[in-house]
């Protein structure tokens, strides 16, 4: 997938609060996503990867300061003005939420949701509004479209409303989804079609996704590359299958591990020991360090830089593994 | 007071002491409130006069330096009974609301434990008592019992004692959640001791936060109800009492209203001040 | 329908709350001092009235049986005969109800117009100084006996700049408006102190709710994103708090009638009080507890209405 990517983040630094206390959330993140490209976004919770998609959509910034560099198509969008960013929002680039029941306003019909997106960003008629809607609702696989428009989102279940979520999101086909563990609320058996129903939408819209989850099956399933993410920071990315075949970062490793497949019955399940630092005391060195078995003297003392590894895969570890050709530093 | 809320509190950091004090709100409070409290304590320091002397050569004389809040229609000096009332209404911050705490407190630690009937029928009271609008039925109490201030203590924790009640019910409920109710009682621990030494101390932090804030209730409440005729009565020297006797002066001798009117208003925000800074600094996580 | 069916629920729910609201009345006022016949017929009267009328009062049957009465008498809408105004309790409240029932409303009106745009001022200045400074005056507004705040409104706008007269109704909606200005004003200062922290934080929640994010993430205009999404959201807590405090604000309607001079039924109670007529404070203390009760039930219809959530069917 050789091509000018359509969004490029570079040095993308968060940090909440103003004054006093300030949490340093994310720090020097950056990737980018091609046309029609899924990108997966992995780690645990507090990682920062809900803050990395809040900040390239000028969210977080109402929290705490956002400084380094979001290019969408070649435009700056960190310092473009709120007013300049709507028409930027939900157009070109959308956004759904974790939570499919706080997500919508309890107080507004799904229909009138749905058709306030269309109205912000598309010249139609109030009836071609209405026609698109239901149009959208049909697409993400409502039954009886036209006659849930006027319904509630407390009268649709987790998974309906999810999709409802996901037919506003689409409504004025975005180039990019930005998902934000759009399944972790759901049933298993809803999760398949809800990944199922974005992966087709995606490539019948030629839509790039950037998928936010914790979970690396539904990586493997869903995305073209990952980036893995500790403590605000990207440890490791690449290809999908490569990294999954072959992790460098202890920390994929670990992850990966957590993952109960083909493990036989009764034996204990592995999980990484210790805790994820706490964003307010991050330690000098590598954040991984002191729950890595592999860390030496420099892991805790200096923080190893995110490098190009090989030719698409790129990494911040000084000590990988499985790896042939050295990196450190 | 303040010690018994931070000694009973959960293990509360001293950063949050150094941050409550930092503000500027809490610290004016607690400035506010100490003067207050100096002032009732020995008002003849402050007071350059007897507040019931009677001078009818001196009557409603505007602010002077003799004077600094003028005099009032016996000639008595307002700046005095401004002083001197602050006896009478610093009283009614502790007596108006600590009987109805303790009563509140200790009902609602055992509807909250025991519920049952009891707790059913407390429900049922604490409805129709709050179907009333509190000064309807602080008055009508008033009335029965007769204007004056012991009655109108009487009146106000009669009535009162009720939302201390609801809210202790409902934090011993809280706290029964945790484990540690529990393992008293599968240790055998006597219910009178479960209660009252380890459900009590850890729910009564809100009702204390609560308390701060009915005090600069009940400096209203109690100065409202000497205005209105029902509470402390003429000679005496409340500031209620004394902005009615200033009523009918109002566009002639104004400083007679306006001045206790003043001391009402800095003595009650003293104390929704500590009750806010008491607040932050009380709150598990701010 | 289901409305009906609804408030029918409600009410029958507030049976047992009236019972004991009636027990409480009825015990306060058994304790009065003085004889209620003595009351009523004065002293001159001689022993052989009094006791016709304690006999006609029921007061020599026994506790429950005088209960009984009250109870059945309330129920049929007879609350006795006051002994101040010489005519039917019913008839001085029904008369004296209009006025107090305007000037709440409009108070509420008022708090609305004050509380409302601060709390909205201040919650998105979070922080800021438009926030320290709103906060910091309404805190002070807070310490501020209601009376008070009447006394000086009265005394600066009315007597002195003569914006207001100094008191009474007036003839007419008009008129009306312009009297209880001041009274209205002072209640709703007081009100809005009382509301604007409540709401100053229910409308952060809001703007921080995920649904307000998606709302921004959908790149919807800043004019849609508040009109819409949080002042609609707002206007329900708005409600809530408002209900909430309608025993407080008539506590306060109580004073300010008393200071304004206005003729309702907070002044009527204390002159019914002064005047020993227990047969008025009787009807006052259960008018005020049946008006606080018929406020929570608009306050939940109000909500139910906009609120599809809790949309009765």
């Amino acid at each position: 997938m050789e091509q000018t990517p359509i969004l490029e983040v570079e040095g993308l630094c968060t940090t909440f609060g103003r004054g006093g206390q300030t949490l340093p959330a994310l720090r020097d993140v950056s990737f980018t996503v091609g046309e029609g490209e899924v990108l997966g976004l992995v780690g645990e919770s507090g990682s920062g990867k809900s803050v990395t998609l809040r900040s390239v959509l000028g969210l977080a910034r109402r929290y705490g300061e956002v400084t380094g560099s979001v290019r969408w198509q070649g435009q700056e969008l960190i310092t473009k003005s709120e007013r300049d960013l709507r028409p930027i929002r939900g157009r070109d680039i959308a956004m759904i939420f974790q939570e499919p029941m706080t997500s919508l306003n309890p107080l507004l019909t799904v229909g009138q949701q749905l058709v306030e997106t269309l109205q912000a960003h598309t010249d139609l008629s109030r009836k071609a509004r209405r026609d698109r809607a239901i149009e959208m609702l049909d697409l993400v696989g409502i039954p009886a479209a036209a006659s849930r428009l006027t319904d509630y989102p407390h009268q649709f279940s987790g998974g309906m409303r999810q999709r409802v979520m996901i037919a506003i999101a689409l409504a004025a086909s975005p180039k990019l989804l930005l998902a934000d563990e759009p399944t972790t609320a759901l049933d298993v058996t809803i999760q398949a079609q809800i990944l199922d129903l974005i992966l087709r939408l995606s490539s019948d819209m030629k839509m790039g996704v950037i998928m936010v989850t914790h979970d690396l099956g539904v990586v493997a399933q869903t995305c073209d590359r990952v980036a893995v993410m500790y403590a605000g920071r990207i440890v490791e990315q690449g290809p999908v299958r490569q990294v999954l075949r072959d992790p460098h970062h202890a920390y994929t490793v670990g992850l990966m591990q957590s993952v109960p497949e083909g493990v036989a019955p009764r034996t204990q399940l592995y999980s990484i020991p210790g805790t994820p630092p706490s964003l307010a005391h991050l330690p000098p060195g590598c954040a991984f360090a002191p729950r890595c078995a592999a860390s030496t003297e420099a892991c805790l003392a200096t923080r190893p830089a995110l490098l190009r590894v090989s030719e698409d895969r790129q990494l911040a570890c000084f000590n990988p593994k499985n790896q042939t050709k050295g990196c450190a530093a | 007071m303040s010690d018994t809320a931070v000694s009973s509190s959960a293990p509360s950091r001293p950063s949050r002491l150094q941050l409550a004090l930092g503000k500027p709100g809490f610290l004016i409070g607690c400035l506010i409130i100490a003067l207050s409290t100096l002032l009732a304590l020995m008002p003849n320091v402050f007071a350059p006069y007897d507040p019931n002397y009677i001078d009818y050569l001196a009557i409603r004389q505007p602010p002077s330096w003799a004077h600094p809040f003028g005099t009032d229609s016996l000639g008595r000096d307002s700046f005095s009974r401004v002083i001197h009332a602050y006896r009478v209404n610093m009283q009614m911050a502790i007596l108006a609301t600590v009987f109805a705490l303790v009563i509140g407190v200790v009902v609602g630690a055992l509807v909250g434990y025991y519920r049952g009937i009891a707790d059913m029928i407390f429900g049922r009271v604490v409805d129709a008592i709050i179907t009333f609008p509190f000064l309807v039925l602080v008055i009508a109490v008033v009335a029965v019992l007769g204007p004056g201030l012991i009655n109108m203590y009487i009146a106000i924790t009669m009535v009162g004692w009720v939302y201390y009640a609801r809210l202790m019910r409902a934090e011993i409920i809280a706290q029964m959640g945790n484990d540690y109710s529990d393992a008293g009682m599968v240790m055998g621990y006597s219910d009178r001791r479960i209660i009252f030494r380890h459900l009590l101390p850890n729910a009564i932090t809100p009702v204390l936060i609560y308390w701060m804030t009915d005090m600069a209730l009940a400096i209203l409440l109690g100065s409202s109800l000497g205005y209105l005729g029902l509470g402390a009565q003429p000679p005496q020297a409340e500031w209620g009492v004394l902005i009615a006797e200033g009523r009918n002066f109002i566009t002639t001798a104004w400083w007679l209203s306006l001045m206790p009117g003043i001391a009402i208003v800095l003595t009650g925000l003293g104390f929704s001040l500590i009750g806010d800074g008491l607040a932050d600094l009380l709150r598990p996580r701010g | 329908m289901a409305t009906l069916q609804y408030i029918l629920k409600r009410l029958t729910l507030m049976i047992p709350t009236f019972l004991l609201v009636m027990v409480i009345i009825f015990l306060l006022v058994r304790f009065l001092p003085g004889d209620p016949a003595l009351a009523i017929a004065g002293d001159r009267a001689s022993d052989a009235d009094l006791a016709a009328i304690r006999d006609r009062l029921g007061l020599n049957e026994p506790a429950w049986v005088q209960f009984w009465l009250f109870l059945t008498n309330t129920v049929q809408g007879d609350l006795g005969t006051s002994i101040l105004m010489r005519t039917e309790v019913l008839d001085v409240v029904f008369q004296r109800l209009p006025t107090t029932a305007f000037l709440t409303v409009y108070a509420v009106g008022l708090s609305v117009l004050i509380a409302g745009p601060m709390a909205f001022v201040a919650a998105l200045n979070r922080g800021r100084w438009p926030d320290t400074v709103i906060r910091t005056v309404f805190q002070v507004g807070l310490s501020m006996p209601v009376f008070y705040i009447g006394l000086v409104l009265l005394t600066f706008l009315a007597a002195q700049l003569r914006w207001f007269p100094v008191g009474g109704y007036g003839e007419g909606f008009v008129s009306h408006l312009y009297h209880l200005f001041l009274p209205a004003f002072t209640v709703a200062l007081y009100t809005s102190a009382i509301i604007l922290r409540n709401l100053r934080s229910a409308i952060i929640e809001v703007l921080d709710a995920e649904y307000v994010q998606f709302a921004r993430a959908k790149g919807l205009p800043n004019r849609v994103i508040l009109g819409r999404h949080v002042l609609r959201n707002a206007l329900i807590s708005t409600v809530t708090l408002l209900g909430l405090s309608i025993g407080n604000l008539m506590s306060g309607t109580l004073v300010t009638e008393t200071v304004f001079a206005v003729p309702g039924l907070g002044r009527l109670m204390l002159e019914a009080i002064f005047a020993r007529d227990y047969p008025l404070i009787q009807g006052l203390t259960l008018t005020f507890a049946v008006l606080v009760s018929l406020v929570f039930l608009l306050t939940d219809l109000f909500q139910s209405s906009l609120d599809p959530r809790m949309r009765l069917s």
